[in-house]
């Protein structure tokens, strides 16, 4: 019964929808306030009915529901209750489930927050929203119905992949769609302006904020998928350029230039057709990534062929939403206004310039991604483009950016002070050039570039905080005073300095970890010792243990340095019978911001033990940066200039809860 | 020997569990050839996985192209030759890096014509508004008119 009630609410949500994507945009055509105010209700309507047939789905899966077919092919009954629960998006139906659900769920925000909106800008987006949600329905209950029965239900489900049972990967997903669905929001914005053929006040004190949230989300959500990796799969690895995470940083990238145009726009009403631009390529990319990942088109040309009703299906949706947003683009954009002037150097330029670096770099992971794909459909060629082309393209493509990093937020609006600027940031780049020569005297003879790099790193950091130092008058002014000033300055200055500093931590990591990254691959029998870089690392012996839903091997090292115990390392290989396949449980060491990575092969025979240790020096900084990225995305969201909003009608006010 | 060593292995491995990815009894005696062997092993990719260097996969495979990458270097070959060779059994999919001919010219090309097309785009943008923002259209005697009427005048 509870899979016929998802299933029915499902259609429900779609017949919602329909009504959604055209009663409004009509009314909105009439000006009919009675015609435009069925958005709301009908948005909220659909978010409850998507949430049903998403619960009814979480339920089939938590009562193992084995006569549900996806439930059936992705859970198993032995399986702990969370991965039951996170196993609900584990899977390609489920998973499109999830992502209406939070489509719904940012229409009916939209509706609820949007009381301040001119009311046809209002209907018309939460009909854009709707046309998108449609399709996604229509493409759900015709190719991926999550709640098909199977005429005969099995005893025992066939479980979740077993690399998938692991908390990263539960709240992976979610964020992720967070993200990609969030720059829905944009679009729909974008193509309702387009349809209006204006943009005003309100447009652009909207698109940022809900930019920045997706953006927030899209970036914790790929840090956590990158150290998921980095636990998960046993060498140590965190970024692979697969096209699987190509497609989830092709609309981070377009985000963050989004993100930068957006404050153009919103401070100084410039650059508004670039933006609508973005807004449209951020959610296409969004769009292409969900198409890349579920058509199957990655693995080969082929396999997509073989079963191609869901890849064709979605490539419809692309073909429509793409192109019909750039179709509509074209021939509207021309009608918009172009807002205020800028001299080149100002800081609108440097917000330009990132632009560009910024839809470069996604280009280019654009087409090394799809060129492979490309090139076998018109010539039959294989060819293959892994890390070593985006290393040698992406990488210097970042440099000149990130020199740029620092003075886009000291650059005054409009007409900028490069040189004043430059020495504003002495501090900075003396500091960056102290560590290129401190790095090159330690680590005489190793990699050249690496230094420099770290430099690079340093001066973006330094930098980051150069603006807040200066605007607060540090070492100018009594220290109270100005940590009183620096408390006094706007949020959004903080959040900019804490994700810019988050970059240049990011980069530090990255830099450290590619290339003074220490591996030992070893058989040591029990007590023998290896050691690495200043630890000794005893093997004990192994144990075996029962979880609830695999066998675990576990082997047990005492790490010490200079005679001293550490710590305890148990690193562990679990073998999942339901499957017959096994996962490596890597066992991690963090010291400071460095960490021990140790994962276990195959034990031999005679009880010898295959193992790879790893130092990895600053590794934790990868993710701590972007930790304070999306810190800093959360501190600008919290802004006074977008909590405080426009005015509204008081009675309305009193009605709403306190923010 | 070595070779009989590996094929147990690998019949071994293959009744196994997966293993991961380089083993203990691959690592070469020579640490500068082990080195050059593993920077090999991440410019080639395993034919049997989505997007995994050899370097990084644990399937048979793999193995079998790590082994036969550091037997050629063992037999004196330069990297460029081992590559050579690889290519010419495997064809050009097998490097992760790919090599610049007619094929990839639009491939390795694309983000300098991006970048150029891009910056080029802006110039004009830029001075041609430039241009708007130094000379403004002056006010017909009509606009004048109502200009000063709004004001009082």
């Amino acid at each position: 019964m509870i899979p016929e009630i998802g299933h029915y609410a499902l259609v429900l949500a779609l017949g919602l929808a329909m009504i959604q994507a055209v009663v409004p945009l009509w009314g909105a055509r009439l000006r009919d306030d009675t015609l435009m105010g069925t958005a709301g209700p009908t948005a909220f309507a659909q978010l409850a009915f998507a949430a049903i047939a998403f619960a009814a789905l979480t339920a089939c899966y938590v009562y193992s529901d084995f006569s549900v077919a996806n439930v059936f092919e992705n859970s198993h009954s032995a399986k702990p209750l969370i991965y039951k629960i996170t196993g609900v998006w584990g899977n390609h139906e489920g998973s499109m489930l999830l992502w209406v659900l939070i489509l719904a769920l940012f229409g009916a925000l939209v509706a609820y927050f949007g009381d301040n909106l001119p009311a046809t800008l209002k209907a018309n987006v939460l009909a854009v929203q709707s046309w998108i949600a449609a399709a996604f329905y229509i493409f759900i209950l015709g190719t991926s119905n999550p709640f098909l029965r199977l005429a005969e239900a099995p005893f025992e489900g066939r479980d979740l992949n077993p690399i998938l049972q692991d908390i990263g990967l539960a709240i992976h997903p979610p964020m992720l769609y967070l993200g990609y669905v969030g720059f829905s929001i944009s679009f729909s914005f974008a193509i309702a302006a387009l349809i209006e053929g204006r943009i005003d006040a309100a447009w652009a004190r909207w698109v940022r904020p809900w930019t920045l949230a997706a953006w927030m989300c899209l970036t914790a959500g790929i840090s956590m998928g990158s150290y998921w990796a980095y636990y998960e799969l046993g060498w140590g690895g965190w970024w692979f350029w697969d096209p699987v995470e190509n497609a989830s940083l092709m609309p981070w990238i377009a985000g963050t230039a989004l993100l930068h145009s957006a404050v153009v726009m919103e401070k100084r009403n410039a650059l508004k057709i670039w933006t609508i631009l973005l807004a449209i390529l951020a959610f296409s990319l969004s769009l292409i990534g969900t198409f890349l990942v579920r058509s199957g088109v990655l693995t080969s040309v082929h396999t997509f062929a073989t079963d191609p009703t869901r890849g064709v299906f979605i490539l419809a949706i692309l073909t429509f939403f793409i192109g019909g947003g750039l179709a509509l683009y074209a021939w509207r954009a021309p009608v918009l206004k172009q807002g205020g002037l800028f001299a080149p150097l100002s800081r609108e330029g440097a917000l330009v310039l990132n632009n560009l670096f910024l839809t470069t770099a996604c280009a280019t992971v654009f087409i090394g991604t799809l060129y492979p794909l490309a090139l076998e459909a018109l010539t039959g060629d294989k060819i293959s483009v892994g890390a070593p082309f985006f290393n040698l393209t992406f990488g210097p493509l970042m440099v000149p950016l990130l020199l740029a990093v620092p003075f886009g937020p000291l650059l005054a609006w409009k007409r900028g002070d490069l040189l004043g600027v430059a020495q504003r940031l002495t501090a900075a780049w003396m500091c960056g050039l102290i560590t290129v020569a401190v790095t090159f005297a330690i680590t005489r003879g190793g990699p050249i570039l690496a230094p420099f790099a770290i430099g690079l790193a340093v001066y973006v950091m330094v930098g980051a905080l150069t603006d807040i130092f200066e605007r607060a008058g540090l070492l100018r002014v009594p220290f109270p005073t100005a940590i009183r000033r620096a408390g006094g300055l706007p949020r959004s200055a903080w959040g900019t300095a804490f994700a810019h500093f988050g970059l240049g931590a990011t980069l530090l990591g990255i830099v450290c970890e590619s290339n003074w990254n220490t591996e030992r691959i070893v058989t040591l029998k029990p007590n023998e010792t290896v050691s690495l870089r200043s630890y000794e690392l005893t093997f004990d012996g192994m144990t075996t243990r029962q979880g609830p839903n695999y066998r675990e091997l576990t082997a047990k090292f005492t790490v010490r340095s200079g005679g001293t115990v550490v710590d305890v390392m148990e690193p562990s290989k679990r073998n999942f019978a339901s499957r017959g396949t096994s996962t490596t449980e890597a066992a991690l060491l963090t010291r400071g911001f460095s960490q021990i990575y140790l994962s276990l092969g195959d034990p031999a025979a005679d009880g010898a033990l295959a193992i790879r240790l790893y130092h990895k020096p600053l590794v934790l900084l990868i993710w701590l940066g972007t930790v304070l990225m999306v810190f800093g995305g959360a501190l600008s969201l919290s802004d006074r200039r977008l909590r405080v909003g426009a005015p509204k009608p008081a009675k309305k006010s009193a009605l709403q809860p306190a923010e | 020997m070595k070779r009989l060593r590996s094929l147990v292995m690998v019949l071994l491995l293959l009744g196994m569990a997966p293993a991961f990815a380089v083993q203990p009894d691959e690592i070469l005696a020579d640490p500068a050839l082990e080195a050059r062997a593993r920077n090999l092993s991440r410019e080639l990719r395993c034919m049997v996985c989505q997007n995994q260097s050899i370097d990084d996969s644990d399937a048979p495979l793999a193995r079998d192209l790590r082994l036969l990458v550091r037997d050629r270097l063992l037999a004196g070959d330069s990297d460029d030759k081992v590559l050579d060779f690889l290519t010419q059994r495997y064809g050009a999919f097998v490097l992760l890096n790919p090599p610049f001919n007619w094929s990839t010219a639009l491939l390795w090309l694309a983000p300098l014509a991006v970048l150029v097309a891009g910056g080029a785009v802006l110039l004009f943008t830029l001075r041609r508004r430039r241009f708007v923002s130094a000379d403004p259209t002056p006010l017909t005697p009509d606009e004048q008119r109502q200009l000063n009427d709004l004001a009082g005048r």
